[in-house]
């Protein structure tokens, strides 16, 4: 089954190069993405990855800001109940890749990732997903 | 006049120019002219200025070593631009954090994890007179690079340089305040595009007859690029900005000539040398043609296009930071070799972290380097003749002119209106989205090589620079809004926003009084920009 993907951008940061990249490569490897646009609440993600029932919420975040907001999506999503994996892509120290490991998070992407990498990674995710919740 | 006089005519010009009488020579002791070239070439000084719009350029005057800084609290901030000068830079440019870019204050919601972050947290004017503590406004020039508050943060500054007796007409500076290029490329922005050019039209209006030593605005195509357009797509879509502001300046009854001086760009300086090169030398041109040619501008400066150059920061890679320096000093050199104004450059560690001051003064060593050691600086468009760059030259400005008429034809003749058409349609996003795919699609198939990402790997992975993250500022930043609140009289406060809702009504009302009394009152940026939302609205992208 195809596999789909919310990208999202959440908190000031406009930022959206990469975001919009993304989403492209992904589609271009076989994937329905959907991308709400800059500017979302933690709670507004989490609901359109209920309504789009999506496999997996893809963040993406420049500002550095990834500590305060990604467990604040994570939050948000257990919440209304939705237990699908969270990723992050962005510049992030390993320091803060445990922390944010710690907050739920299932993978974080720096810059110079590849795109085989990626999507390996989420097929991953999806599969250990499925099995966990059956 | 023939073209045969072009080198008479800069001879004539150069005589005249604070270089006249200097003497400059290689290292080996090679004389050097101050510019060289046939009889019939173009020459710098004169239109169309593709060469440079200085006769002698460098040897009358380096360029401004202008380096961009903030983060956390306007204190802090303050003694990183006193480092700055005492560093030997020669200008100040502020760096703001995000919920100042989109008019929040720090204490809102929506701001949490993001004060004092990734530049510097204004909410008063008490934090702007903190920011320029000690620094003379009279003297040094000072850019603030701000958009969508541009002009609330503008009156700020007008206000605390006359509460501390600079008067307005003696401030010098640069006020980025270019809102079209954020719903094409920054996305930081407030109110929908047609009531935030009221708010450009009043400030171009206030400093072109109260400040004349002041730029009210900065027409960027940093942004445009860095969100991943071409060279050519960076000078159309800045030059089409340029011509719309050209364009709401005469609807709101100034002359041409009385503020097309004061105009000024500010360009990425990329890492495709001769491309970027070829690329200032092309935007002077087609500038000086269409200011004479469409917009019948007299005045020779107002001809003339001035830039600001930053390095890419979207070149920098995470991956062994240390060739960042590199890139930096090739970049920075395009913008010299180019006729830059104004230069920024990048430090290394900027891939990972706000930079530390450590790297941003190595950042600025860079250009004192290119500036008096190389001998680059002698001589004006040194590249100029080259048959590469001539013809690159060429390419780019045809590219350039084509986007520039279908942008005009979007206005049916308008640029303003074919401006604010494509940016309702999607067009700049579109251009600009599409390049950044195609870049990123070459460097995933490795047929686009960068050292450290796709070439040239290692399999330890390098070090990053020390992180340097903020992380008193929030909490700090919040005390210091609170006091503010505390100490101010209430009643006037809410009397001064009630009196620029009122003015605000009124689309023919200057708003820069009604500002700089509300800031006086002490009403925070975010409070500014909630009264003005209740007349404007707020901008929503249509989905796509």
């Amino acid at each position: 089954m195809t596999m789909r993907v919310l990208v999202a951008k959440v908190g000031l940061d406009g930022h959206d190069r990469g975001v919009n990249v993304i989403a492209r490569l992904l589609r271009d490897a076989g994937m329905e993405v959907i991308y709400t646009g800059l500017f979302q609440s933690p709670e507004s993600v989490a609901h359109t990855a209920v309504d789009e029932d999506v496999d997996l919420v893809g963040l993406s975040i420049l500002s550095g800001a990834h500590l305060t907001l990604a467990p604040l999506v994570v939050q948000a999503l257990r919440a209304v109940h939705c237990d699908v994996p969270v990723v992050v892509g962005g510049i992030i120290p390993d320091v803060d890749v445990a922390a944010l490991s710690r907050a739920g998070v299932s993978a974080t992407f720096g810059p110079g990732s590849s795109l085989e990498d990626i999507v390996a990674t989420f097929e991953r995710l999806r599969a250990e997903h499925l099995a966990s919740s059956r | 006049m023939s073209e045969a006089d072009e080198r008479a005519r800069w001879r004539e010009a150069y005589a005249k120019s604070p270089a006249a009488h200097s003497r400059a020579t290689t290292q080996s002791g090679v004389e050097l002219e101050a510019v060289y070239g046939p009889a019939d070439a173009e020459y710098p000084g004169l239109f169309p200025y593709t060469r440079g719009i200085h006769p002698a350029m460098y040897r009358s005057r380096l360029w401004t070593m202008r380096m961009f800084a903030g983060f956390g609290t306007a204190p802090e901030t303050n003694q990183r631009f006193r480092d700055i000068i005492a560093a030997g830079g020669t200008g100040i440019s502020t760096a703001y954090d995000m919920p100042t870019l989109l008019g929040l204050d720090s204490d809102d919601p929506r701001a949490l994890g993001e004060v004092g972050r990734c530049g510097v947290a204004i909410d008063t004017l008490d934090d702007v007179s903190d920011l320029y503590d000690g620094i003379d406004l009279g003297a040094i020039t000072t850019s603030m690079t701000i958009n969508a508050p541009a002009a609330a943060i503008f009156a700020m500054f007008v206000a605390n340089a006359e509460d501390h007796g600079v008067a307005r007409a003696r401030l010098g500076g640069t006020l980025q305040n270019d809102i079209l290029k954020e719903y094409q490329a920054q996305h930081e922005y407030s109110f929908p595009p047609r009531p935030s050019l009221r708010l450009v039209r009043d400030t171009m209006v206030f400093a072109t007859h109260e400040m004349p030593r002041w730029h009210p605005v900065s027409i960027s195509g940093y942004h445009i690029r860095e969100a991943g357009s071409t060279a050519a797509q960076e000078v159309a879509f800045t030059l089409a900005n340029g011509f719309a502001y050209v364009e709401l300046a005469r609807a709101a009854g100034l002359e041409v000539d009385d503020f097309a001086p004061k105009l000024s760009f500010f360009f990425n300086a990329h890492i495709d040398f001769f491309e970027e090169v070829s690329k200032y030398r092309c935007a002077r041109r087609l500038y000086a043609h269409w200011m004479r040619e469409r917009y019948h501008a007299l005045d020779e400066r107002s001809w003339q296009l001035r830039f600001h150059a930053q390095t890419a920061g979207v070149s920098l890679t995470a991956q062994q930071p240390d060739n960042n320096h590199a890139r930096t000093a090739i970049e920075a050199l395009a913008a010299v070799l180019g006729g830059a104004q104004s230069l920024h450059t990048n430090s290394f560690d900027e891939a990972w972290t706000l930079p530390s001051a450590g790297a941003a003064r190595a950042a600025l060593r860079t250009q004192q380097v290119i500036a008096y050691e190389t001998n680059v600086t002698q001589v004006a468009d040194p590249l100029g003749g080259s048959w590469f760059v001539e013809h690159l030259t060429d390419r780019l400005a045809e590219e350039v002119t084509r986007l520039l008429e279908e942008i005009s034809d979007f206005g049916e003749g308008s640029m303003l209106e074919g401006c604010l058409r494509a940016i309702d349609s999607g067009w700049f996003e579109g251009h600009i989205a599409d390049s950044a795919y195609a870049h990123e699609r070459a460097v995933q198939r490795g047929e686009r090589l960068i050292v450290g990402v796709n070439a040239f790997t290692e399999d330890e992975a390098s070090p990053p620079p020390p992180i340097w993250t903020n992380t008193t500022g929030e909490a700090l930043q919040r005390q210091r809004l609170d006091r503010v609140r505390h100490d101010r009289d209430a009643s006037a406060v809410d009397a001064a926003l009630a009196h620029l809702v009122e003015e605000a009504r009124d689309p023919e009302v200057n708003l820069m009084e009604p500002l700089m009394a509300a800031s006086r009152a002490r009403a925070t940026l975010g409070e500014i920009t909630v009264a003005l939302t209740e007349v404007f609205g707020r901008y929503q992208p249509a989905p796509r």
